[in-house]
């Protein structure tokens, strides 16, 4: 039903093939949670895994010991804006995985400060998701979700979960906070996934 | 009722001078099913090529009218903030998408602890909506508001605010550039103590909205867990920018 705007010309006129519908470059990196930013010590963080079988624990150590990467991706924030070609460095969740068994195909994410966020597995795995440390060739400062913060590029920013804690696979998929909220289950930028 | 967020067409029926630098649009949106207090929407233009841009805005208004009212700041190199402050006249269409965001939003009575709401700059808006949906609702649930402002020119919804307070809501006003005639304290960035000294104490376990910018919502909700706020009862909402 979209109209033209009168008078609205748009400055931004770039269209990078690379921007999903309705985002905007942005340079600098915007921050958005829904709450205080936790405090989350270095030395006390691991990673947590619960199945229908196990659960499985990692200090940072031991998941670095699995495989550090180096990815560049796109980060799209639910909020419109798009950051092109930033910098990674953290474990895929593939490498994680192999060392877990479920029969499971989604997980509830959670993390420090109680956020949580659903995500299939079928979106974590095959390349497609990391436990993040740094970013633009830095730590991750606390704003960012440091210690670490999940990275599932390919879905909106919400679904990398901040100052991650670990998951909970789930034989049926279930909504976490955002999801609860209004936001969409999935959250496909490039079919504009954004709301419910 | 039905207030799942959807596309609607707003016309502009009255566009006004807020601030030094903000507008008030007052928009009649015929399909709007209404929307709590604290909401949002993504408001969407579209240029003859195509060429769409979308941005967030909070609605100071709330409740089941058809009539939903934005205040938007301009930020000098933005690319949407300038047109609506500027270009768009009476009569103008654009599109909203919303209401948005379940979680920022005040509802009466449904809570019985106190409710402590501060704001930096334009993020006043969605908290003044709660601060009006409160003193409609009469509910007994104290509530105040701390709004930190560079000058006094830039005092969103002045008037209502002044109304409010005259009605008894508690407001604290911290100029951080210049404050006006008559204000004791010498104008300065709200602190950790002043924060304090504002708010309902902790012990009281108040639910505290922040909204503002980024690094005003960060330094504030870091000092509200610090004095024992419980993390869990500090929503925040940030509206980008320094
Ligand atoms: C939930 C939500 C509610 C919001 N409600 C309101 C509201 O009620 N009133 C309002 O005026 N704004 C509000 N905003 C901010 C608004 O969405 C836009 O970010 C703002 O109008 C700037 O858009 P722009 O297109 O003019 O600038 P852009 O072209 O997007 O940005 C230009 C530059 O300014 C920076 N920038 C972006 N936003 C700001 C800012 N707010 N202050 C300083 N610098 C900024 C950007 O990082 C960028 O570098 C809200 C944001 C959110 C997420």
């Amino acid at each position: 039903m979209s109209f033209i705007t009168r008078g609205f010309s748009g400055r931004r006129r770039e269209r990078d093939p690379r921007l999903p519908p309705g985002q905007t470059l942005v340079a600098d990196w915007p921050v958005l949670s829904a709450g205080p930013t936790p405090t989350v010590a270095d030395d006390a963080w691991e990673f947590v895994i619960g199945t229908e079988n196990d659960v499985h624990r990692w200090t940072r150590a031991e998941l670095e010991a699995l495989g550090v990467e180096d990815v560049t991706v796109d980060i799209h924030c639910v909020t419109h804006w798009t950051k092109l070609d930033m910098a990674w460095r953290g474990v895929s969740l593939d490498r994680v995985f192999a060392e877990v068994e479920t029969a499971h195909r989604f997980a509830m994410v959670h993390s420090f400060g109680g956020y949580t966020t659903n995500v299939a597995l079928d979106d974590l795995l095959g390349g497609k998701s990391w436990i993040a440390f740094e970013a633009e060739g830095a730590p991750l400062t606390a704003e960012h979700g440091g210690p670490a913060r999940l990275l599932v590029p390919h879905l909106y920013f919400w679904k990398s979960a901040k100052w991650v804690q670990g998951l909970v696979t789930m034989p049926r998929d279930s909504p976490g906070f955002w999801e609860q909220n209004g936001y969409h289950p999935h959250g496909d930028p490039w079919r504009e996934e954004r709301y419910e | 009722m039905n207030r799942r967020p959807a596309w609607h067409v707003a016309t502009v029926v009255e566009s006004r001078p807020e601030t030094t630098t903000a507008r008030r649009l007052e928009l009649e949106v015929p399909t709007w099913p209404g929307n709590d207090a604290g909401a949002h929407v993504d408001v969407r233009l579209t240029a003859p090529d195509g060429y769409q841009a979308s941005r967030s805005y909070s609605l100071a208004s709330s409740g089941d009218g058809t009539r939903v009212t934005l205040a938007v700041d301009e930020i000098p190199d933005g690319e949407v903030s300038p047109f609506l402050v500027h270009d768009l006249r009476v009569g103008d269409r654009i599109e909203l998408h919303g209401p948005l965001g379940a979680f920022f939003v005040w509802r009466p009575s449904d809570d019985p602890a106190p409710v402590q709401l501060i704001a930096g700059g334009s993020g006043v808006v969605p908290l003044y909506a709660m601060a009006a949906a409160h003193a409609r609702s009469g509910e007994a649930t104290p509530l105040r508001l701390l709004y930190s402002v560079r000058s006094p020119g830039d005092v969103f919804f002045r008037p209502e605010l002044e109304a409010l307070a005259d009605r008894g809501l508690p407001l604290d006003l911290v100029y951080t550039r210049t404050a006006p005639p008559g204000v004791s304290a010498p104008p300065g960035r709200l602190t950790a103590e002043g924060l304090r000294r504002a708010v309902f104490p902790a012990a009281q376990r108040p639910r505290v909205y922040v909204c503002g910018p980024t690094p005003f919502v960060e330094a504030v909700a870091g000092w509200l867990v610090d004095d024992g706020h419980d993390p869990a009862a500090v929503r925040t909402e940030r509206f980008g920018g320094a």
